[in-house]
């Protein structure tokens, strides 16, 4: 009986996050730069644009597969699934959100969200590896469970839905906020001009549900196998750990954002700061949850 | 006449009592009230996870109030310790729960009706649909047949009359919506009787004893509402072994348990031959009406403690409970049946290392170096008032210490194996072997499997319904040509592709998708 941890192979694993995160910035600023650029008064500082984001998306590409031998590097160095901590939480949940974005990417026009995307990420990865960082320990018995693969994953795919569909919802309130539109400030007017590229509201509005309602089934899948494990591991499958009792709330709150959409005056605004609500639950559920709330899901690892 | 006056006022319809319970319950049931009371729902969840709760940790509760003592009384007055069993709380739930019947039950009704009719007729003037297309062509004599079977095809349920085709599809987006919500109604129905038909119980055993399955066999034990003592199946339980393996290979991660294994022999008789079992963390055993569970372990140091005149007065294996990862753990060990009771406050340190201070800690988990350290007060043990007292506390303030802390000797130390001899001429101890003992959760809930039944129901049932579109078709041949209509429940971004398609279906031609954006 035995496991062997590779320490040596995960700092070669944090060598590439690290240079991910490097790429990460690079693309960020070329896609704020072609925002920039796009809402320019000048026309051939705008004919130029679309070249940058040609640029940035390779870039974020590129960052992407350096993130992933990152994240597959952790998980052979501890000799497990690289996800039961929450520094590896996030590396695997930064590159969830990645893939995902970049699938939608090739299936919808979602362009106009990268910049938000890739700050995001790169928001997470600093995190992960200032705040967060643990060196490569075997999983406790109560983690060794394949329970762990399917749960985690879930949930952090599921994240990863939310996370672009408030994305969608941050572009849709301030493309409609009413202190963008009737602005006299200059810097304003520029935030309005590069809305204004933006796709139309009502699409903004439709895209985020989309994404939310990919994101509802995957979170109520995640909900159900953590209480079959929670059966399996403490011997009841509810029993309103904190962890547990946030889970139920974002759940709640998303089920209350898909009620909002079919209810006359909740479309629209109201939804989409459900939306945010919503996905604020879901950052504060990973980050104070975790870190300062006593439960039974001490797996920090800090 | 007077009763005429009585009468009119009897008449006055706005106000009376079956108004006023059609109008409640009209708003209890409306959209609006449920978008509220789902919110409601998760706001009031939040204090549950701020404050410490009786169900999940009662001892955080007492620390609580011990650090709070005005406050505490003032929140345990507004159920703040039981958030999820409490009045504000069930209302909330309860009221939603009506309204959500109140909601979903008449909508089935309309969702029954609407399965057996017909696609609804055309409209009038198709422009006023969120999709439609126009088109001139002479060739359109047989084109409601055609689009009758073309729609046939892709899954509409399609009426023709004369030279108009309706059709409708997605029927199913309302079915898996009633099933998700008639679900939730059975999650929360099974919860309930589940939860009232369950039992739960916690037993500690060390190496070599053995649980037998009924109340007194229990160190804690929480019944559901309906429980009786008959329920229990009298099989018992010896734990023959207990395993654990820490990691000492690799740096980072030196002393982290890799796993536990409990060894176990059950007999449902006491006749039966005894049947081996495993008990693991994650990987429960199955027994009649109870799985058993492996909640936590420790260390449980065999003793013996004979008087001055060489008589056993004492011989156990407590279990000591673990302080910190590499199990520094404290026992109490009592000796009452002796001419002056004492008792002893004991710590043991699996690998101890001795301190600058003089005192111990354990540096791993597993016994490489372990000592035993003692602390003896001599004194009224308590024991004798028929108060039930706690096994892992020792009450000092009717005791002298006699080893240890300020006392003259000094707290007495063993080595696996050693005897020493204890203060005050009390007799001597010896510290005859380690064992192991293991925490064990005896849990039954009949619930749990329709839980998961229903909750799977309502998974499969809200995936259905949010990712089925819905939508209504027309075509109609006109004196030119023909036109063609789409009406979508909800919205539906592919409604003008689908117009579009249908459009050039019709006209025979293949149609490129991505042009038609
Ligand atoms: C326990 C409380 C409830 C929960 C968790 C819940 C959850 C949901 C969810 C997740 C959806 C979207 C999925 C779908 O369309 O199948 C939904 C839709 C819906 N719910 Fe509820 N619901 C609850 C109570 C209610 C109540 C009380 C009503 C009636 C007042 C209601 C009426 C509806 C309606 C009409 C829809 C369809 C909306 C649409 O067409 O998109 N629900 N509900």
């Amino acid at each position: 009986m035995g496991i062997a941890l590779n320490v040596g192979l995960s700092q070669i694993s944090l060598l590439f996050i690290y240079a991910s995160m490097a790429i990460y910035t690079a693309a960020f600023l070329t896609f704020a730069n072609h925002l920039a650029r796009l809402a320019s008064d000048k026309k051939k500082v705008r004919t130029q644009a679309s070249r940058f984001e040609s640029i940035a998306i390779v870039l974020l590409i590129i960052a992407a597969l350096l993130h992933t031998v990152g994240v597959v590097l952790r998980g052979i160095a501890a000799s497990r699934v690289p996800w039961a901590n929450m520094y590896e939480f996030s590396i695997t949940g930064a590159l969830f959100v990645v893939l995902v974005y970049l699938t939608a990417l090739s299936i919808k026009d979602v362009r106009f969200i990268a910049t938000f995307v890739t700050g995001f990420v790169i928001l997470i990865l600093g995190a992960a590896t200032s705040a967060f960082y643990v060196e490569v320990q075997s999983l406790m018995p109560a983690l060794q469970s394949y329970w762990l693969v399917i749960h985690v994953v879930v949930a952090v795919l599921a994240v990863a839905f939310f996370n672009i569909a408030a994305a969608l919802s941050t572009s849709y309130l301030l493309k409609t906020a009413n202190w963008v539109n009737s602005s006299k400030k200059k810097s304003i007017g520029t935030l309005k001009r590069v809305f204004a590229l933006f796709p139309a509201a009502e699409n903004l509005e439709r895209l985020a549900y989309r994404f939310n309602i990919i994101g509802f089934i995957l979170w109520s899948f995640t909900l159900i196998a953590g209480a079959i494990w929670a059966e399996r591991a403490w011997h009841r499958y509810w029993g309103w750990d904190t962890k547990e009792v946030w889970t139920f709330i974002i759940w709640v709150i998303y089920a209350g954002y898909l009620h909002a959409n079919a209810t006359r005056g909740w479309t629209g605004k109201r939804s989409a700061w459900l939306s945010l609500v919503g996905f604020a639950a879901v950052i504060f559920n990973f980050t104070v949850v975790n870190l300062f709330f006593k439960g039974l899901h001490v797996y920090s690892g800090l | 006449m007077s009763s005429s006056r009585f009468d009119k006022e009897i008449a006055s319809p706005e106000l009376s009592l079956a108004g006023w319970a059609r109008w409640i319950w009209k708003q209890l049931t409306s959209m609006r009230i449920a978008l509220f009371l789902l919110l409601l729902l998760a706001i009031a969840s939040v204090p549950g996870s701020i404050w410490p709760q009786r169900s999940a940790d009662p001892n955080g509760v007492i620390a609580y109030f011990d650090a709070n003592p005005e406050l505490a009384p003032i929140l345990d007055g507004i159920q703040l310790f039981d958030v999820y069993t409490s009045v504000w709380f069930s209302a909330i739930y309860i009221l939603l729960f009506i309204s959500l019947i109140g909601c979903v039950v008449p909508r089935t009704g309309v969702h029954y009706k609407a399965l057996r009719a017909q696609p609804p007729v055309a409209p009038k003037i198709f422009s006023r649909m969120p999709a439609s297309q126009s088109v001139t062509w002479a060739k359109n004599s047989d084109v409601a047949a055609r689009a009758e079977k073309l729609l046939r095809k892709q899954g509409y349920r399609v009426v023709r009359t004369g030279k108009s085709v309706a059709a409708e599809r997605g029927y199913v987006r309302e079915t898996g919506n009633l099933v998700f919500h008639f679900s939730l109604i059975g999650v929360l129905i099974a919860v309930g009787i589940g939860g009232g038909l369950s039992h739960n119980g916690q037993r500690v055993l060390v190496e070599g004893e053995t649980f037998v399955n009924n109340l007194a066999g229990y160190d804690s034990f929480s019944p559901g509402t309906f429980f009786r003592e008959d329920m229990l199946v009298p099989f018992s339980m010896t734990l023959d072994n207990f395993e654990v393996d820490f990691d000492i290979r690799n740096r980072t991660n030196v002393g982290t348990p890799l796993d536990f294994r409990a060894f176990v022999s059950s007999k449902l008789t006491p006749t039966d031959t005894p049947k081996p079992g495993l008990i693991r963390v994650n990987e429960p055993l199955e027994m009649p009406d109870a799985n058993v569970f492996l909640t936590g372990n420790g260390y449980a140091p065999y003793i013996t403690i004979r008087d001055a005149k060489g008589n056993l007065v004492f011989a156990g294996a407590n279990a000591f409970l673990p302080q910190d990862s590499n199990y520094t753990s404290l026992g109490i060990i009592k000796v009452p049946d002796v001419d002056r009771q004492f008792g002893i406050i004991a710590f043991f340190y699996p690998t101890a290392q001795a301190l600058d201070n003089g005192a111990f800690t354990s540096i791993y988990p597993a016994p490489v170096d372990p000592l035993l350290t003692l602390n003896v007060y001599e004194g009224d043990l308590g024991l004798d008032a028929g108060i039930s007292r706690n096994v892992y506390a020792l009450d000092t303030s009717e005791m002298t210490q006699v080893a240890g802390g300020k006392a003259e000797i000094r707290g007495l130390q063993l080595k696996l194996g050693e005897t020493v001899q204890l203060p005050n001429g009390l007799g001597s101890v010896t510290f005859e072997e380690i064992r192991r003992f293991a925490s064990l959760d005896f849990a039954y809930n009949p619930g749990g499997i329709w839980v998961l039944v229903f909750s799977l129901l309502a998974l499969a049932g809200v995936t259905t319904s949010l990712l089925t579109p819905r939508r209504r078709v027309w075509v109609r041949q006109t004196s030119g040509g023909f036109e063609v209509a789409a009406l979508a429940r909800g919205d539906d971004p592919a409604l003008t592709d689908i117009v579009q398609n249908i459009v050039g279906e019709l006209k025979g031609q293949q149609i490129n998708r991505k042009g038609s954006k």
